[in-house]
C-alpha cells in the first residue's frame, strides 16, 4: 500500500516528501493527505512500517526523566530559575531541592544553590503548557563543584556515551577523569589534573567533530593512548 | 519608483544593461554557518547583493507578555548597513526596514512550525551589507536557509525572486537600475514543494497579461534558486551521508542507540551512587593500573624484539 520515496540514511531537507500511503511516523515528519513530508534537515529513517527524520542540529527540548545539568539563573524565596539549555528555563522548588523539609522563614535559599551554581538535576515533568520542573532531591543528584563544563550538540550525547558507555568509560579511563554527561548537551569533567581536564574536553569535541564517521571508539583509544606514552617519556 | 521610460535598459538583441537575458537570474551563491555564535546562519551573494542572516532560538522572549500561547513569535530585524548603499544610508531604522521586517517574519510564518514552540521566539536577523536591488527577496531566500541549518522545524523552505517592467518587457530579478528606471516591480516569495506564495507585492502599472507573464516567470526563477538552496544544505553533510552508506551494520547501531537512551540513565545513576569521597579512593588504584599497563608491554616487547636479532646473528 505504502511507498517509500527516499533511500534509507538519506539527507533529507524541509518539504521533501519522503513516502506515499499509510505508515506510522516520528520526529521531523508531517502528513498531508496520504503523504509524509520531512519538515527538518537531518537522516531519513525508515523501519518498515515506521519513518522518522532524525535531526542533526537543534535546540534541546525537556523530556520527563532526562538527566541534565544546569545553571542557576534566578533565586526566589521558595524556588529557583535553572537554564537547561532548552527554550524554556526549568522551574526547582524548595520541597524538591533537598531531603530535608524547606522552611522559608528559617531556612536561606542561596544556601542551597546560589545563582551560578552548575547543578546536576533530573526533569519530572514537561508539556507545552508548563515549563519543565526538576528535583535535584534523588541520590546524586545535586551541585556541582569544581571541574569544567562542555557544551556540544545535544543530538551527539548517545554518541559521546557509546554503546554501553563503551566510549566514555574509555575516556574517563585513558584521561583519569570524572565525566558526567547530561542529556542535554552539557558534559561536566573533573580530573586532579588541568592537564587531564583539557584532554577530556579535546576528546568529546573530536567525538562531536566525528560523530558521524564509523569506528571512532579506536580511532579515540589510539589517539588517547599516544597521548599518554608521550607524557610518560 | 516608476520611471520615465527615457533609460533603455533592454537592447535590440534582447540583453539587459548587465549582460541578462529577459529570464535570467544573476549569479547567485549561498553559504550556511557563517555566523559562528548563531544557531543557524546563512550567507547569500545575488549579484551584487551581500546579505547576511542568522538565526536565534527558538528561545525565551522578553518581555513575557508579549509571547503567544500556543505558538512561537517570528521576528525579523531586517537592516540595511550605511556603507551598503551609493548615498550613505542613515543608521536609524527606517519606515522600509520596518515594512520589510513585518513582511518578511509574516512570510516565513507561513512556513515554520511555530505550535511545535509555543510560548518561545525565533529571532532572525537579516543584516545587507551591499545592497544592489531585490534585497527583500534575497534576504527571505537567506533567512529560510538559516532557519532550516538551524533545525527549526518547517513545513517548506521558500525561494524569492522579483520580477518587473523594463520599457514595458517583462525581466526576471531585477537589480538596482532597472528597479529605479523601470516601470514596475513585484516581488514574489514560493515554496516550490508546498506550491505556495508566500509572499506577494506590486509597485507600478501592469497589465492583466503582464502579471500573468511576471508570476510564471518568477515562479520559474524561484524553482532555480530553491535547488540552490537545497543544495547548499545537503552539501553541508554530504561527506556524513558518504560514510553513513558505507555502514552496513548501521540499522543494529542505531537500534543500540535506541537502547542506549535508556541505558545511559541507568548508567549515568550508577556513576552517581558512588558518592564523591569514595570515588576519589576507588581512583587511585585504578590509575596504577593505567599506569602499569603500559610498562608491562614495553617491557614485553623488549626481549621480542632482541630475540630475532639475536637470531640473525
Amino acid at each position: 500500500m505504502s511507498e517509500v520515496k527516499v533511500k534509507n540514511h538519506e539527507i533529507v531537507i524541509p518539504g521533501d516528501l519522503l513516502a506515499e500511503g499509510s505508515l506510522k511516523y516520528g520526529d521531523g515528519v508531517i502528513r498531508r493527505g496520504n503523504l509524509y513530508y520531512s519538515t527538518i534537515v537531518g537522516l531519513f529513517q525508515d523501519r518498515g512500517d515506521y519513518i522518522q527524520v532524525k535531526a542533526l542540529k537543534g535546540k534541546y527540548l525537556p523530556r520527563p526523566g532526562d538527566l541534565v545539568i544546569g545553571k542557576v539563573v534566578e533565586v526566589g524565596l521558595t524556588n529557583w530559575i535553572v537554564d537547561v539549555g532548552s527554550p524554556y528555563s526549568a522551574v526547582l522548588s524548595a520541597n524538591n531541592a533537598t531531603e530535608k523539609r524547606f522552611d522559608p522563614v528559617k531556612d536561606d535559599a542561596r544556601r542551597i544553590f546560589n545563582v551560578g551554581d552548575i547543578i546536576l538535576t533530573k526533569i519530572i515533568s514537561f508539556d507545552r503548557t508548563r515549563d519543565p520542573q526538576i528535583i535535584t532531591n534523588e541520590r546524586g543528584l545535586g551541585k556541582l563543584r569544581g571541574g569544567r563544563l562542555v557544551e556540544i550538540e545535544a543530538a551527539h550525547i548517545p554518541r559521546v556515551i557509546g554503546k554501553k558507555g563503551t566510549m566514555i568509560n574509555m575516556v574517563k579511563r585513558l584521561t583519569r577523569t570524572q565525566i558526567i554527561t547530561g542529556q542535554n548537551g552539557r558534559i561536566w569533567v573533573q580530573g586532579k589534573k588541568v592537564e587531564d581536564e583539557l584532554k577530556a574536553i579535546d576528546t568529546i569535541k573530536k567525538i562531536e567533530l566525528e560523530a558521524h564517521t564509523q569506528g571512532l571508539t579506536d580511532r579515540i583509544r589510539e589517539m588517547l593512548s599516544n597521548n599518554q606514552e608521550e607524557n610518560e617519556v | 519608483m516608476a520611471g520615465d521610460g527615457t533609460v533603455q535598459l533592454i537592447d535590440e538583441k534582447g540583453k539587459r544593461v548587465d549582460g541578462r537575458l529577459k529570464d535570467e537570474l544573476r549569479p547567485t551563491e549561498i553559504k550556511i554557518g557563517v555566523v559562528k555564535n548563531a544557531d543557524g546562519s546563512a550567507e547569500i551573494r545575488m549579484g551584487k547583493n551581500i546579505i547576511i542572516a542568522a538565526v536565534y532560538g527558538p528561545r525565551e522572549l522578553h518581555p513575557k507578555h508579549r509571547a503567544l500561547p500556543d505558538r512561537a513569535l517570528i521576528q525579523c530585524f531586517y537592516r540595511m548597513s550605511t556603507f551598503s548603499v551609493n548615498d550613505r544610508k542613515s543608521p536609524a531604522p527606517s519606515r522600509r526596514e520596518k515594512e520589510i521586517s513585518m513582511l518578511l517574519s509574516d512570510a516565513l510564518t507561513s512556513v515554520v512550525l511555530t505550535d511545535k514552540y509555543p510560548r518561545t521566539t525565533i529571532d532572525i536577523y537579516i543584516q545587507v551589507i551591499q545592497a544592489d536591488g531585490g534585497t527583500r527577496c534575497a534576504s527571505l531566500t537567506a533567512a529560510s536557509v538559516a532557519l532550516a541549518d538551524a533545525g527549526v522545524p518547517m513545513r517548506g523552505i521558500i525561494a524569492a525572486v522579483a520580477s518587473g517592467l523594463a520599457n514595458d518587457i517583462v525581466v526576471l530579478d531585477l537589480f538596482d537600475l532597472e528597479d529605479q528606471k523601470g516601470s514596475g516591480d513585484m516581488p514574489l516569495g514560493y515554496c516550490p514543494t508546498l506550491n505556495e506564495i508566500s509572499l506577494l507585492q506590486l509597485d507600478g502599472v501592469f497589465t492583466l497579461e503582464q502579471f500573468d507573464e511576471c508570476l510564471d516567470l518568477s515562479i520559474e526563477g524561484a524553482k532555480r534558486l530553491y535547488d540552490i538552496q537545497t543544495n547548499t544544505l545537503k552539501q553541508r553533510y554530504a561527506d556524513i551521508r558518504a560514510e553513513v552508506a558505507v555502514d552496513e551494520d548501521d540499522e543494529v547501531k542505531e537500534e543500540l542507540k535506541e537502547q542506549l537512551n535508556d541505558e545511559v540513565k541507568e548508567e549515568l545513576i550508577e556513576q552517581l551512587k558512588e558518592e564523591p569521597k569514595k570515588e576519589e579512593v576507588k581512583e587511585e588504584p585504578k590509575k596504577e593500573e593505567v599506569k602499569e599497563e603500559p610498562k608491562k608491554e614495553e617491557v614485553k616487547e623488549e626481549p621480542k624484539k632482541e630475540e630475532p636479532k639475536k637470531g640473525d646473528e
